[in-house]
């Protein structure tokens, strides 16, 4: 079934701040302000570096300057001799505890500490522990480091040639930088439908290695209890019980003896998916010292050493008929993952969901070919609200869809209409393996085409190019893949992506819900407490949403991938209606009828013909915990328990309509309007999912325009500050304009979808595609600044580094 | 966090306490005002003064006074008064122009006038704007004043004609009649550092034709702040597009870019160009615009 609703009316106002919607009282899904923004407004968030104990240590990185260097000699002694020093760790003190190398979420290797070599500039040497911040920063300086320089990879198109250096000699056997060949589709099967096509556009593209760069950077505090043998870990993370057993197993505490709390987070992005040499670091110093340490790493850490994101370098081919029929997509990838392949991805697929490249169309065939390689740059690879490489995957089509359209002289936004999925193609199995649930694309593209006046902005734009003007619409179309996922099919380093979650209902009726997924901002206080207000009937901020400490919530596996409400939404739904049943039961005897006779309205049972005889969930919830005499197997008490495991994926989309200006004397790009039509199936919360479009679109608008982790050719990093790492403002983007249609999942309990990507998926190619119509241009590599784009407008630019 | 290595911090109580102070702690001491670039450049410990000079307080650097046929711009004046100045915008709109593409509203609370030419990044705007207008700089020592022309302030990459135990305490512009004045900035997002900038200030004779002329450039090399053969070019000709497109084409052949995140050389010195002609344009415009409303005559 697909229903498809209209937003009343969107347009630019609507979209401005002063005439947001009003905010409504729901008891369930509607627009409710965050219960979490009171504490932060006023400033008395909790954050990690808020964290203080008593007798706490500062923790500070000593980091390499080179990006390959073979470490000669490491001198500590001036830097134990400083007064206020408690500890100086170096790998070879991990060494002599087994801990330092550890596991990447990728099941690879990742040093520590470095003993044998530095791999990349920014990595971690050494670790001080001291009284205060200052001191352990004044120390880390007093360190006396031999390195010998050793030639460095640094463009992944040179990382397998004969002669390149091998980075993982330790690596036994090691004589390249070769990390995994993966590929998805038919080869042949694509071959034959590029053999017949009447037209093949062949275009090389690089997504551009960025940074998730979130406001609050990385970082901890480690308590040992030396008593208890305890470990409690206050963390900067996404995914506080991966993380538990992953120290469970690494370090050997036991896990029932480790506590990871996750507390307020300033931001994720992927960027805190994994474990970080500082988390071990200052878990050892806390167990060397006696004393909690708090490691907190700079901005410029941050950027430099910890999961980027991106850095793929993509051959893409389209095939279609002269009509502009698309029969099939290929591609071919170098995929750069830096000195360790940290990568956070399900363990089947190495290129996360790269392979859902085909898009939003009905193609015949499509192969994928990704190969991934070592260079001397920072680990990772994970993030940036990337949900497993799909922003590659979109990047990568809707650019290819555009460079046909440039091929065939066609509008692009007719072209997508001609070639998208129609609505009775759901559920939709596509040539690389993927089924997508549900969708009414068509209506969702016109949808944005009418918002934006499309028509009429082709009009304008014959215009004003005729007075010398360059304007650009730039369309995208994106398809998602988000929700993971099944146990069978979706583990990271062999944990199934399965969420738990605990429902209790207390004697007066308010609730508390408990879930394994940690908000980082996405409002999870507040759209949870909404999906259980839904299901129970009980009012939102009566329910106290639990979540980020592992002591108090049950096992899963996070927050990332946009994966929170596709399954933790969907667990929370579950256990709600498991209460709801038993409160059914409960109802019953307090009714003196048969449950079978009841009917739910929300908030209450009743007796079915007898709308006036029925018992409120307050009500069933006191006499849960009373003394009514219970029906003979229904236990005292209202609360469940249950563990999602998701039938599919989830597959939200969306239509994406960009206009620029262009000076053509300087290459400026002005983001003039930026139009988005999401369908996230259903929608709980409709401001948050206002604020996350919101929140993508700016990020997109930032990675088109003006964010590269870019290097020199030596390796080092050149953009380790923010004066050098751009994040967009409210100056550079415009008001954003949004609509919807909902097409629920049909597989979910509550047909949502998940939001928290798809802007940050869908908007780049929208900016870049604006860009390349306005200035007349094929292709140009993100981001595009203006000396890019001016050198773009005469006589092209290649890809950055 | 990225914390400073150790220093000792005094707050001087007046221009004569802070002179005194700078004295005493000679070559180690630093004099901080809004702190922007200087604290920034402690933290990651490029910049390691042993003693800060803080003259936050001392209230008399901070005017604007029009002073016969010069504006006198106390060194401690904020930016966020040179933008909102309806004196300043009247005669010296390439003032309010480059004002309002200074970082942001934080910045200009707090920065000053006298901190930006201070620290002499070859990027700052305000440079490349007292160079276009000639201003003058008095710089004091405990022996007393002198007055230092713009174009001899600055001697390269932060470094200034100020010397040890001396500081900045006031900016002269003069006051022309028939003139007019603009900046143009390219920049990556507000509040980046200049890609390219340039600042044009023009006067016109009784006959209209340019009688002074001034271009300042910003982030197109270490010696790029002033475009002289760009102004000789102007000098006693009548206003017209193609004047300022040579003038553009000029500047942009005298100065020295270098390429980095923000763009190629090549990009840098066609900006220069571009800007110039730009600013050229608008700044003849608003002089041809006071003559005629018989502002400034």
């Amino acid at each position: 079934m697909t229903t498809v609703e209209h937003a009343e009316h969107v347009d630019v106002e609507e979209s401005a701040p002063t005439a947001a919607p009003p905010e409504e009282r729901p008891i369930g899904y509607g627009r409710l302000k965050r219960k979490e923004d009171p504490r932060f407004v006023r400033g008395k968030g909790n954050y990690v570096d808020d964290v203080l104990l008593p007798g706490m240590l500062h923790g500070a990185v000593l980091r390499s300057p080179f990006a390959h260097a073979r470490i000669v000699s490491i001198d500590t002694s001036a830097a134990e001799a400083h007064p206020k020093v408690k500890a100086v760790i170096t790998g070879k003190t991990l060494e002599g505890l087994g801990l330092a190398w550890m596991p990447t979420l990728s099941m690879d290797t990742q040093a520590v500490l470095a003993t044998d070599k530095v791999r990349f500039q920014g990595q971690e040497v050494a670790f001080v522990v001291a009284e205060d911040h200052y001191a352990a920063r004044d120390a880390v300086e007093l360190i006396d480091i031999e390195y010998e320089p050793l030639p460095a990879v640094i463009d992944a198109r040179r990382a397998m040639d004969a002669d390149a250096p091998v980075i993982r000699d330790d690596k036994e056997g090691r004589t390249d930088n070769h990390i995994f060949d993966w590929e998805a589709g038919d080869p042949e099967a694509a071959n034959a439908v590029f053999e017949r096509a009447d037209v093949v556009v062949r275009q090389e593209m690089l997504y551009p290695r960025v940074h998730p760069a979130p406001l609050e950077t990385c970082g901890c505090v480690a308590s040992m209890d030396p008593v208890e043998g305890k470990l409690t870990l206050w963390e900067t993370c996404q995914a506080p019980h991966a993380h538990r057993t992953l120290v469970a197993m690494v370090a050997g505490i036991p896990e029932q003896k480790i506590r990871i709390v996750a507390p307020d987070i300033g931001g994720g992005f992927g960027n805190k998916v994994g474990i970080y040499p500082g988390y071990v670091c200052a878990v050892v110093g806390s167990i060397v010292t006696g004393k909690p340490v708090k490691w907190m790493e700079d901005r410029s850490e941050n950027l430099m050493s910890t999961s980027f994101a991106r850095d793929y370098h993509m051959t893409g081919e389209i095939a279609a008929t002269r009509d502009g029929k698309i029969l099939g997509i290929r591609a071919d990838v170098l995929a750069d993952h830096g000195a360790f392949n940290g990568t956070a991805q399900p363990t089947k697929y190495p290129a996360g969901f790269f392979h859902i490249f085909t898009g939003s169309y009905d193609i015949e065939a499509a192969h994928c070919k990704v190969t991934g390689v070592y260079t001397n740059k920072a680990p990772g690879g994970v993030a940036y609200a990337c949900s497993f490489r799909v922003t590659e995957a979109v990047y990568l089509v809707e650019r290819m869809v555009d460079c046909l359209a440039n091929e065939l002289g066609r509008d692009p936004a007719e072209l997508r209409m001609q070639n998208l999925l129609r609505p009775e193609q759901f559920p939709y199995e596509n040539k690389t393996g993927w089924t997508y649930d549900s969708g009414d694309y068509p209506t969702t593209l016109r949808k944005a085409m009418d918002i934006a006046g499309y028509e009429q902005l082709r009009e304008e734009q014959r215009r004003r190019r005729a007075e010398g003007k360059p304007m650009g619409i730039g369309v995208s179309f994106f398809t998602e893949v988000v929700g993971a996922g099944a146990r069978k099919h979706f583990d990271i380093l062999g944990l199934g992506m399965a969420d738990g979650c605990e429902l209790r209902v207390h004697p007066t009726g308010k609730a508390v819900v408990r879930l394994s997924v940690q908000t980082q901002g996405q409002g999870h206080e507040t759209t949870f407490a909404q999906i259980v207000a839904e299901e129970l009937g009980i009012p939102p901020e009566d329910i106290q949403v639990v979540h980020g400490d592992t002591d108090q919530t049950p096992f899963g596996l996070g927050t990332y991938g946009s994966r929170s409400t596709p399954v933790s939404g969907a667990a929370a739904a579950v256990v709600a209606r498991k209460v709801r049943d038993k409160a059914r039961l409960i109802a019953g005897a307090m009714l003196e009828v048969s449950p079978d006779d009841l009917d739910w309205e929300k908030g209450r049972w009743f007796v079915r013909g007898d709308p006036s005889a029925g018992k409120s969930i307050q009500e069933i919830a006191l006499a849960a915990h009373g003394t009514l005499e219970l029906p003979e197997g229904v236990e005292g008490h209202l609360e469940a328990t249950t563990v999602y495991n998701p039938p599919n994926l989830t597959f939200p989309y969306g239509a994406y309509i960009c206009v620029v200006d262009v000076d053509p004397g300087t290459g400026v790009v002005k983001v003039r309007r930026f139009i988005a039509v999401d369908d996230c199936g259903t929608r709980i919360n409709p401001m948050i999912i206002e604020g996350q479009v919101h929140g993508g679109l700016a990020d997109g608008v930032g990675m088109a325009l003006m964010q590269l982790i870019g290097f020199d050719e030596d390796g080092n990093c050149l953009s380790g500050s923010f004066m050098d790492y751009l994040l967009p403002t409210a100056l550079e983007v415009p008001d954003w304009e949004l609509g919807y249609t909902v097409t629920p999942s049909p597989h979910h309990p509550i047909g949502a979808k998940g939001i928290g990507e798809s802007a940050t998926v869908g908007s780049p190619p929208a900016v870049v595609n604006a860009v390349m119509d306005a200035i007349g241009v094929r292709h140009a590599d993100m981001p595009l600044t203006p000396s890019r784009v001016w050198h773009a407008m005469h006589g092209g630019v290649g890809a950055p580094q | 966090m990225q914390v400073p290595a150790s220093f000792d911090y005094r707050r001087a109580e007046s221009v004569d306490d802070a002179l005194a102070l700078l004295e005493r702690y000679g070559d180690g001491a630093r004099v901080i005002a809004g702190g922007h670039s200087l604290l920034p450049m402690m933290k990651l410990r490029l910049a390691r003064p042993e003693y800060l000079v803080d003259i936050n307080d001392l209230t008399e650097l901070d005017y604007l006074r029009l002073d016969g046929d010069r504006l006198r711009i106390g060194a401690l004046t904020r930016h966020r008064k040179l933008l909102e100045s309806e004196v300043v915008e009247h005669f010296f709109p390439i003032f309010t122009d480059a004002e309002r593409v200074i970082a942001d509203p934080p910045v200009r609370n707090r920065g000053t006038i006298g901190g930006s030419l201070c620290q002499a990044d070859p990027s700052e705007d305000l440079s490349a704007v007292c160079s276009a207008l000639a201003a003058e700089v008095v710089i004091r020592g405990r022996g007393g004043e002198r007055v230092v022309p713009v174009h001899e302030f600055y001697r390269g990459p932060y470094e200034t004609a100020v010397g040890v135990g001396e500081m900045l305490v006031e900016v002269r512009i003069p006051v022309r009649h028939r003139a007019g004045s603009a900046y143009e900035k390219v920049e990556r997002k507000a509040g980046d550092w200049a890609v390219a900038a340039a600042g044009a200030a023009l006067a016109l004779a009784q006959d209209g034709r340019i009688e002074v002329a001034g271009i300042g450039l910003a982030a197109v090399g270490a010696d790029a702040v002033h475009a002289r053969a760009a102004e000789e070019l102007l000098r006693g000709r009548e206003p017209s597009e193609e004047l300022f497109a040579e003038a553009g084409r000029r500047a942009g052949d005298d100065c020295e870019p270098v390429a980095d995140n923000r763009g190629t050389a090549e990009y840098k010195r066609h900006l220069a160009a571009e800007l110039t002609s730009r600013a050229l344009r608008r700044a003849a415009a608003r002089a041809a615009a006071g003559v005629e409303a018989g502002a400034g005559v």
